[in-house]
């Protein structure tokens, strides 16, 4: 580490952080607040809040298809870096999966941060070429009939995915359903879970 | 390289299986989440626009991947922040330099003071937790 400062990237970060608050233009208090949002409290429960509520309100999920950044504002969500947001719905014959082929945009306000996997080369070049393969390691065999659409976020535009509603969640409440909403059934690599 | 690609995605449970906060690892060192965190403020603070440093993200994604170096998300994260930094005019590789190299005599200074002393003295104001 001493032998070469240059390329650590511990010293890197910590001499420009110190640099970037002495010249005004950050305080170490903004980075505190902003690392500790996403560590304690910006997660995929907000995603998953928002999808039991589409599920139980038919009005809320013609809003949040139509435009998600306005919905989720609604549940108290806001998509920082002004990004759109926009929700794409599963239905029996459709299935949507998200990635980001350039990096790794990704809907922070409803899911959090992405998943390692997420930002990986493998992921973000294989599910473009051939999602059926990837879905399948995840688990996720779907019939040659369903169609299968893949979206790719960038710094505009980034995306979310309503999964279809699990069989035999009719008496749940919002509360249980959500509980149902996994991170990876909003990327599209997943289902919601069924019902114990 | 589709085989160590292949062997990257067939490994995805067991990433998914390393220890989480809201259902996901998110910051694997201090210095990830302080590179983070100075990318977001800045851009919240009016700095840049985000698309600034998305873009510069993707190319060094991009430049890294071309070139085969094994380097990490958060590196090529850094890497982009530096460089948008520089470029901005924020600061001047200059700063940049004599800034790390201040830092590195300091914890020098400071590890003999330790050793002397057993004093230890706070580098610039930056949090314990830095």
């Amino acid at each position: 580490m001493h032998e070469h400062p240059h390329n650590d990237p511990a010293a890197k970060t910590k001499a420009l952080e110190a640099l970037l608050v002495e010249k005004g233009l950050i305080t170490s208090a903004a980075i505190d607040e902003v690392v500790k949002s996403y560590e304690e409290d910006i997660g995929p429960m907000k995603g998953a809040q928002v999808v039991a509520h589409a599920w139980v309100d038919p009005e809320y999920r013609q809003r949040l298809l139509a435009d998600g950044r306005a919905a989720i504002a609604e549940l108290g969500f806001t998509e920082r870096q002004g990004a759109e947001l926009v929700v794409v719905a599963n239905a029996p014959e459709v299935h949507n999966v998200v990635v980001c082929t350039l990096c790794s945009c990704y809907p922070w306000a409803v899911l959090g941060l992405p998943p390692s996997w997420y930002k990986s080369y493998a992921y973000r070049s294989r599910v473009v070429r051939e999602p059926r393969v990837v879905l399948g390691e995840f688990g996720l065999d779907l019939p040659e009939s369903v169609e299968v659409r893949v979206w790719d976020s960038n710094s505009d535009i980034r995306y979310m995915v309503l999964p279809e509603r699990p069989k035999s969640t009719e008496e749940l409440a919002e509360e249980e359903l959500s509980a149902l909403v996994t991170r990876d059934s909003m990327i599209g690599v997943g289902r919601a879970k069924a019902p114990e | 390289m589709s085989d160590s690609v292949d062997r990257k995605v067939a490994n995805m449970p067991e990433e998914l299986a390393l220890p989480r906060t809201n259902g996901e690892l998110v910051f694997a060192t201090p210095w990830e989440a302080r590179a983070f965190g100075i990318a977001i403020a800045l851009n919240e603070g009016g700095t840049y626009a985000w698309r600034n440093f998305s873009e510069g993200l993707a190319a060094q994604v991009a430049a890294a991947e071309r070139a085969g170096i094994d380097s990490t998300y958060y590196e090529r994260w850094l890497e982009a922040l530096a460089q948008l930094a520089l470029a901005q005019g924020l600061i001047t590789a200059a700063e940049l330099n004599a800034k790390m190299a201040d830092l590195e005599d300091d914890h020098h200074h400071h590890s003999r003071t330790k050793r002397q002393s057993g004093v230890v003295k706070p580098l610039l104001g930056i949090p314990d937790s830095f």
